[in-house]
């Protein structure tokens, strides 16, 4: 039963998606680009589902695949000729190659899992916050070396020149096949070993469930889906720069994540589409919205003074997320499969409620102080 | 370069960060929480200090401790003591949403080109001349570290309500159960957190007389990496993470040769990384202590 809500929640995830393409690609040339946007975060942030939500273990760090994408697409996409001329830093195998888009997002999403592959071998043995702060310590060494480095990429600099080739089919596409693999991960057996690990790492240890290797296969699944994301977001804007695949984007997408649910797909797709949709319709009411009969025009920096405040507020109602980490579920499903199950038919399915409501980081929510005594204390 | 003059400069800038340290510790013991928005407050003290710069100096700091400690109790009452016992993820997200609100209100407010703010701006000058030069600023915050350290200490382990913190950090749900009332405990550990905020703000804008958004979030977040390295779950293993990467950086970036101070960052945080995995539970942690996951 949990399967088919799961398949569920896919079919909803790319309809979702389809509609927010179908309503970019009938807007105007400035507005498509907020709806590819969305798409393209939708597809980061379910790069970091696979790894977040999955195990439970915050990670700071997988905007450093996005960042490992964006500049290995950029890079070998730019014609040698003006690539030589621009950046002439470069070694001389990247300055010397060049390939189609199509292989550029093979490449990105290749060296983001290698790149994981190799840090996430000695960091998923660590848990909890030291987790959150070496994953941390991966960014700003990513951050670092790029922005240091001219021999393997543009430094302080703008990448630019890169071709424009994704716009909302191309990114459609990108976060469906994301969308696909994170829902084969998280039905796969190795998914859902490293899900009963973040419900109960002890018991599962128990039964034999090698958590340190389910979430280093997690982690570098991961690494090739933050590499698509990130050669997705470089061909849609055609330049980019180090400070754009760095902490904004990182607190960014780890709250589209958590505001959308961080225990389901859904939630992974709800977040990622509703926060980036929401900010940039905010940025634009910056320079002059129109809604209906007004027109509003925010001052320079209230788009993410009221981004903050709604993300915080929805926190507070919500503390589990907008989806409370479940899948999508059909109601009439729900209530022809209970009809039918009262007339005996299929009496399998009565006891089974889904899944139960994620926890992240289920090791420190043993010491999480006033879980159960608040409520009980302040009746 | 002077040995001597480097190892006085990190001193410095470590009693600073581990300031910033134990406002994180604090709240991190009570709540579990990591509370990002502490650089806020920070923020919002210099810009305190910037925009009252006409002041007589006292009235001024007199208004940045006030600043600090009533956003410090103001942010948990309206947003972090309704997510008591939610997930950790969410309270993250919750302090990181707080964080980007309020450095919007900064940008807003205050423009982005920045304020100047050296209300202390005379402690600049040398006190001591010799082989090695000591500022006055350098007496000061490591005389303000070791003062304030200490009275934390003291509240801690002399005072009820310290008591009832320590009791709170060891067992919530059982120090509750004995009577220990939870949110003065928790309101405590913010203001004390907002009044570490107000000192490192004073003592920040001396070194650093230009205030913008992200003045207060840096050095927040490196403090919290030295905390956790250090071992966040005790004040005194936090404090000393704290210090410590606060004087590596000041040390480091006397030594190293400006050629390959480019990728001073970097190796830093290799280290925090190797550190962490050589001793997840914390650097100073006790030998007998377990560090690795409890199973």
């Amino acid at each position: 039963v949990s399967r088919l809500r799961s398949v569920q929640s896919l079919v909803a995830s790319i309809a979702l998606l389809l509609v927010v393409a179908l309503i970019g690609s009938g807007a105007t040339a400035a507005t498509q680009q907020d709806f590819i946007t969305a798409l393209i975060s939708a597809t980061i942030v379910y790069g970091l589902y696979v790894f977040i939500g999955n195990s439970g273990v915050i990670s700071f760090g997988q905007i450093s695949f996005v960042a490992i994408g964006a500049f290995s697409a950029g890079l070998f996409t730019i014609p040698t000729q003006p690539k030589h001329f621009v950046l002439p830093g470069l070694w001389s195998f990247i300055a010397n190659h060049s390939v189609s888009d199509f292989v550029s997002f093979l490449i990105a999403a290749g060296l983001g899992a290698l790149v994981a592959l190799i840090v996430g071998l000695p960091l998923m043995r660590l848990s909890g916050i030291a987790a959150g702060i070496a994953t941390f310590a991966v960014l700003e060494i990513t951050y670092n070396i790029f922005l240091q480095w001219t021999k393997i990429g543009p430094g302080p600099t703008t990448l630019s020149l890169v071709p424009v080739s994704v716009g909302v089919w191309q990114a459609l596409l990108g976060a469906v096949a994301a969308a696909i693999v994170a829902f084969l991960y998280q039905s796969s057996r190795r998914g859902r070993l490293l899900r009963a690990s973040r419900e109960d790492p002890a018991a599962s240890q128990a039964i034999g469930v090698n958590v340190t290797r389910e979430r280093w296969l997690a982690f570098s699944l991961s690494g090739a889906l933050c590499g698509l994301g990130g050669a997705l977001l470089v061909h849609q804007l055609g330049s980019i720069t180090v400070d754009q695949v760095y902490l904004e984007l990182t607190f960014l997408t780890l709250a589209m994540l958590v505001i959308g649910g961080s225990g389901s797909l859904w939630g992974a797709t709800v977040g990622a589409l509703g926060i980036s949709l929401l900010d940039s319709w905010l940025s634009a009411a910056e320079n002059t919205v129109h809604v209906v009969f007004f027109s509003i025009s925010l001052p320079n920096g209230a788009s993410d003074l009221i981004l903050g405040i709604i993300m915080a507020a929805m926190l507070l109602f919500r503390p589990q997320g907008v989806t409370g980490g479940a899948e999508f579920s059909l109601a009439f499903v729900n209530r022809l499969r209970r009809r039918s199950s009262r007339a005996g038919v299929e009496p399998s399915v009565t006891g089974v409620q889904g899944e139960p409501k994620p926890t992240l980081e289920p090791d420190m929510q043993q010491v999480n102080p006033t879980e159960g005594v608040e409520s009980r204390a302040e009746r | 370069m002077n040995v001597g003059q480097t190892i006085i400069d990190g001193l410095a800038l470590g009693a600073l960060y581990a300031l910033v340290a134990v406002g994180l510790a604090l709240v991190f013991g009570v709540l579990r929480l990591i509370n990002f928005a502490q650089g806020e407050l920070i923020t919002a003290g210099a810009y305190a200090l910037s925009l009252t710069s006409g002041w007589p100096v006292v009235a001024q700091i007199v208004l940045c401790f006030v600043v600090c400690v009533g956003l410090s109790v103001a942010i948990e009452r309206i947003a972090f003591r309704p997510l008591r016992g939610a997930a950790p993820a969410t309270t993250l997200v919750a302090t990181f949403a707080v964080a980007f609100a309020l450095e919007a209100v900064w940008l807003i407010a205050f423009g982005a080109n920045g304020k100047p703010a050296d209300p202390l701006s005379t402690l600049n000058t040398i006190a001591i001349r010799g082989s090695l030069n000591l500022r006055w600023i350098t007496i000061v915050e490591v005389a303000a570290g070791l003062v304030l350290l200490g009275g934390t200490a003291l509240i801690l382990g002399r005072t009820s309500i310290g008591l009832q913190m320590r009791a709170a950090a060891t067992d919530f749900r059982t120090a509750r159960l004995l009577g220990v009332r939870t949110n003065l405990v928790i309101s405590f550990a913010f203001v004390i957190a907002g009044v570490m905020a107000a000192v490192v703000a004073l003592l920040y804008t001396v070194q650093t007389p230009l205030v913008t958004q992200t003045f207060g979030l840096d050095i927040t977040i490196i403090a919290l990496v030295g905390a956790v390295v250090g071992g966040l779950d005790r004040l005194w293993t936090a404090t000393a993470g704290g210090f410590a990467i606060g004087f590596a950086t000041a040390v480091l970036n006397d030594v190293l040769p400006a050629s390959q101070e480019k990728f001073q960052t970097a190796f830093v945080f290799l280290l925090v990384i190797i550190l962490l995995l050589l001793r997840p539970g914390g650097l100073f942690s006790g030998f007998g202590r377990t560090t690795v996951e409890r199973v």
